[in-house]
């Protein structure tokens, strides 16, 4: 049972978003502008960041809700997400994508243990700047909404199938302009 | 040195927000509701939840510049404000803000931390819905621009001064006025 009186039937971060709109857009928006904004990475590539920052947070509802965004993203290749997910060491993903894993890895622990070292790895395999960037955000910003679903004991439905559609909406109709089907 | 090619001139998140203006536009937005905006819980004490929440995280740059907002915010007192991060169910602040602080420090740990003990506690000491709400969201985004400063090694300064003038800015204008057009600023100050 959550935490606080939310809206019943909206699951997860979505009932935050109901409660509280004036602090839904801003959420939004940067989730718009990391996942889903211009960018060197694929969306399906920044989905699989946030899909495996949730994972290491144990946050039931973001990893399963954006596993299937970046699922969908990818041609509803599941395997390879939650390649990425247990052992993105070993995943058909690119060196590029590995190195910066492993950086959103170390974020989700706590900023400070990002090395020169780690960084210099994802330039050697190609990272500009700005996907360093985005991808410390990003992992950094999971830390936020994992928190915040998981810290107001949000509901949490269980049904694959439901997931699954709530990906392709996350997918198709962005963040800023998602709607959950009431 | 910072991970990034950041602009000197701006420390802590104000040179990550120059370097990407496009995700500086909610950050601050976001900041500014939870911190700055009217609430029932006033600017002070939410700053204060902030300050907390960064010294647990150990965020240099987030602990003294939100530290430096509180005292502002709270007739100067930073006695107070180092009270609250080293133990603040002994500081002179309400129980209710303990109940909150509490809460906070759970987030702090990870979302789950948060029991209903934890709730029942804020409750009986006068919290409502929106302020466990946002108690936790303040946490929570705490903990991510904790991250982010740290995790590009941004640039801290040491002179207690610095915090103690970029405080009292923020204090009186909030975060979005403060932070427009830091990108265009630092085009200006190179060109």
């Amino acid at each position: 049972m959550p935490h606080i009186n939310l809206p019943e039937g909206l699951p997860g971060i979505t009932a935050g978003f109901a409660f509280r709109p004036e602090t839904a857009p801003p959420m939004l928006e940067l989730a718009e502008v990391l996942l889903r904004g211009p960018s060197a990475l694929t969306s399906g590539e920044r989905e699989m960041i946030a899909t495996f920052v949730s994972t290491r947070n144990d946050c039931y509802f973001c990893q399963t809700s954006h596993r299937a965004a970046a699922a969908h993203h990818l041609q509803g290749n599941y395997d390879l997400v939650d390649a990425v997910r247990w052992d993105y060491q070993n995943a058909p993903v690119s060196p590029r994508l590995k190195a910066l894993l492993a950086i959103a890895g170390k974020v989700q622990q706590g900023g400070k243990n990002v090395t020169a070292e780690d960084v210099a790895a994802a330039r050697e395999a190609g990272a500009t700047d700005l996907e360093l960037h985005d991808t410390v955000l990003i992992a950094a910003a999971f830390c936020m909404y994992n928190s915040y679903v998981d810290g107001l004991a949000t509901w949490t439905p269980t049904e694959p199938d439901l997931y699954h559609q709530m990906g392709a909406r996350m997918a198709n109709q962005g963040y800023t302009g998602y709607r959950e089907p009431r | 040195m910072p991970h990034l090619n950041l602009p000197e001139a701006l420390p802590g998140i104000r040179g990550l927000m120059a370097f990407r203006p496009e995700t500086a536009k909610p950050l601050n937005e976001l900041v500014e509701t939870l911190l700055w905006n009217r609430n029932s819980l006033t600017p002070g004490e939410r700053e204060l939840i902030a300050t907390y929440v960064s010294a647990q995280n150990d965020c240099y740059y987030c602990q003294n510049i939100h530290g430096a907002i509180a005292a502002q915010h709270l007739g100067g007192d930073e006695a107070l404000v180092q009270k609250v991060k080293q133990d603040f169910e002994n500081a002179q602040v309400s129980d209710k803000l303990k109940s909150l602080l509490n809460i906070a420090g759970k987030v702090q740990q990870g979302g789950k931390q948060v029991k209903p003990q934890d709730i029942d506690r804020a409750r009986a000491s006068g919290a409502t819905d929106t302020e466990i709400h946002d108690t936790v969201l303040i946490a929570a985004a705490f903990c991510m621009f904790n991250r982010y400063v740290d995790g590009l090694a941004t640039r801290a300064p040491e002179d207690a001064d610095f915090y103690c003038g970029r405080g009292a800015i923020v204090a009186s204008n909030g975060y979005v006025t403060v932070n427009k057009d830091l990108g265009r600023k630092i085009e200006v100050a190179k060109g």
